[in-house]
């Protein structure tokens, strides 16, 4: 089947990843809703990790479409 | 006790990102939808790794995820034996030695091996049973989703139970097997990602894994255990009555180590479905190996934060509790989003949810789409409207008749969601009779597979008879404590266990034992009515040795059998 996975994933991670971080970072000085988490901000932190891994995703998909247009 | 917490925007906002890129796949798969073999098989087309992901995947489903976080908390840390030796060796095992005739066969489905294998009335048999069992679960785990964000979020039931139905039937129905698949990867993924959180922050809260080992260990004592029970997965298995499961290492080891663990993913079509789809061979023998790997780390995401939880429970300062049933239990179930509740501020709160969400949807889709598949190709096909051999018209019914299915298969699951609701008890009891077929089946596919004689007569009888001794032991054994029937003696209370689990393991062991010994017997009795022509890539003595030429010793599937095998290996000594 004619879809490459890795892009809906990458794509999908890369939103979640821009949203939780903006989010944490308009967030980061309310202690409330960090409370919970000894306030640790895990939103910046899941934010970034995903923004990385959507990445990463996303560059294997360029990769395999450069090596196949060749 | 009043569970129910708000979420806000934001987590409103993930899980509907969530939604429309689930439905986006099933709708960009859309036109690759020709005809039943594109639907219901993939095309044969999945790259390895994509099969192998989705094989562990569909097994993530909810019941899964909150039901072995439950089982962290009340068994501790020998729940990893559901993983390290209930799946690990199992799942091996099909990748060196079943899957080359499963696949090689080019049979469509577990019953169609049996077909090729034994006989007609063996896959009619097992057709039945599965797709009756596979319908049954979906709809118990949409009951304990829907019941799940009831009591938790303060959803309407009948809301999020036909929401999360609806999105399933329209992914599924619109790309079939493959949209089930591609999806359940990207399920995994969140999954993964969206508990990733929890798992941190109540390992911090309670000071690290020695933190918890600590809190534990009083908590153990008081309860006359040693102290580090909680945190071990052997050590304390030499008596029954000395680990918080209640089992012996040979109880572990026969029946859910072989018997139960082999009968499940050797057999269950929803699993090997997966394998099936992988574009070759090679891919589709490395596919439960390239599942294995992350499987076996599974118990540090699911089953640590259940320990964790139980180590909460116990402090009386954290104000973590799980609520009570009728009878004053804690309802262990509810183990993972009490975690979620506890821990996660708004967002990744959106996220833990999600993942929840997903591991509903990749465990139900898994239930349609092999069920669709076995109704079109073992049911329909084979006994109401058998191929005309007009090859254009025939792909078009076919393809039809497995959307109908799907469709068909959805609806059934929500009748039997709203059985559930109103009849607990009988619904579990079926679950549980269901799940006696398992056994039987690993035991006649096994002897099918590696010994020429084995008969359909005796394959079909085995089968059989099997099942018969199962429900014989169910109802005449029952766990301490049981309070209904439904957990077994409703024969005649003749023999009790001291836990659930080793009435499940021992039922387990007879059916299969029985099973073999049936079989064998017949076997020699009755003739053998396939010649060997027949046979060849069915059974292991008469096929071809399958020969990976051509790849790099690293690329080989022993190679990465062998990397499974050892890593398994470590994390049992680690967490002996």
């Amino acid at each position: 089947m004619g879809i490459d996975i890795r892009l809906p994933i990458g794509l999908m991670f890369s939103i979640f990843g821009i949203i939780l971080t903006l989010y944490g970072l308009i967030t980061r000085n309310d202690i409330s809703v960090y409370s919970r988490s000894f306030g640790i901000n895990v939103n910046l932190w899941s934010g970034m990790t995903m923004l990385i891994f959507g990445g990463i995703m996303l560059v294997f998909v360029f990769r395999a479409r450069k090596v196949k247009s060749k | 006790m009043n569970t129910a917490f708000l979420l806000s925007w934001i987590d409103y906002l993930i899980m509907v990102i969530y939604f429309l890129f689930v439905l986006g796949i099933g709708w960009a798969l859309k036109r690759y939808m020709k005809d039943a073999n594109a639907f219901l098989e993939a095309g044969r087309s999945m790259p390895a790794w994509v099969a192998g992901l989705a094989f562990i995947s569909t097994n993530l489903g909810a019941l899964e995820v909150m039901g072995m976080t439950g089982s962290g908390a009340k068994y501790g840390l020998l729940t990893a034996h559901f993983y390290w030796v209930g799946a690990i060796p199992a799942m091996v095992f099909l990748a060196l030695f079943m899957m080359p005739f499963y696949y090689g066969s080019k049979a469509r489905s577990v019953p169609e091996y049996l077909k090729l294998r034994y006989d007609e009335k063996t896959r009619g048999l097992n057709a039945v049973l599965f797709a009756l069992m596979t319908i049954l679960a979906s709809g118990i785990s949409m009951y304990a989703l829907a019941i799940l964000m009831e009591k938790v979020l303060g959803w309407n039931f009948h809301l999020s139970l036909l929401l999360s139905a609806t999105i399933v039937l329209a992914y599924t129905y619109l790309g079939g097997l493959s949209s089930a698949i591609y999806n359940e990867v990207l399920q995994f993924f969140i999954i993964v990602i969206g508990l990733l959180p929890l798992v941190f922050l109540s390992l911090k809260d309670l000071g690290g894994w020695t933190g918890m080992q600590e809190h534990l260990a009083q908590v153990a004592s008081a309860k006359g255990f040693a102290p580090d029970a909680w945190t071990t997965t052997w050590k304390y298995t030499g008596s029954a009555k000395s680990n918080p499961m209640g089992v012996e290492w040979y109880g572990i080891f026969v029946g859910l180590g072989f018997v139960l663990s082999f009968g499940y993913w050797c057999t269950n079509f929803l699993i090997v479905q997966r394998a099936m789809s992988a574009h070759s061979a090679s891919a589709a023998r490395k596919t439960p190996l390239i599942g294995a790997i992350p499987k076996m780390f599974i118990p540090f995401l699911i089953i640590v934060p259940g320990i964790a939880a139980f180590a909460l429970m116990n402090i009386p300062g954290k104000g973590f509790n799980l609520p009570v049933n009728e009878a004053g239990q804690p309802i262990y179930d509810y183990t993972i989003i009490m975690l979620l509740k506890q821990y996660l501020p708004a967002g990744v709160l959106g996220l833990g949810i999600t993942a929840l969400l997903a591991s509903f949807m990749s465990g139900m889709a898994g239930n349609v789409s092999a069920f669709n598949t076995v109704w079109t190709y073992d049911i329909y096909q084979s006994y109401i409207r058998p191929v005309t051999g007009n090859k254009e018209a025939d792909d078009h019914h076919y393809l039809n008749v497995g959307r109908m299915a799907t469709i068909f298969g959805v609806l059934v699951s929500i009748a039997a969601a709203y059985l559930a609701s109103m009849f607990g008890n009988i619904m579990d009891f079926l679950q549980t009779i269901f799940s006696m077929i398992n056994a039987p089946l690993f035991a006649v596919i096994f002897l099918g597979m590696f010994w020429k004689r084995t008969t359909g007569h005796a394959a079909f009888t085995g089968l059989l008879a099997g099942f018969m001794i199962a429900l014989l032991h169910h109802g005449l054994t029952y766990p301490a404590g049981a309070d209904t029937l439904v957990k077994g003696g409703w024969i005649f209370k003749g023999f009790e266990y001291p836990v659930e689990m080793a009435q499940n393991f021992w039922t387990a062991i007879f059916a299969f034992g029985t099973s073999t010994l049936v079989t064998v017997f017949l076997s020699l009795l009755t003739n053998q009515k396939k010649s060997d022509n027949e046979l060849k890539g069915l059974v292991y003595s008469l096929t071809p040795r399958y020969k990976e030429t051509g790849l790099i010793w690293y690329k080989r599937t022993i190679t990465l059998a062998l990397i499974a095998l050892f890593l398994v290996t470590i994390l049992t000594i680690l967490f002996w």
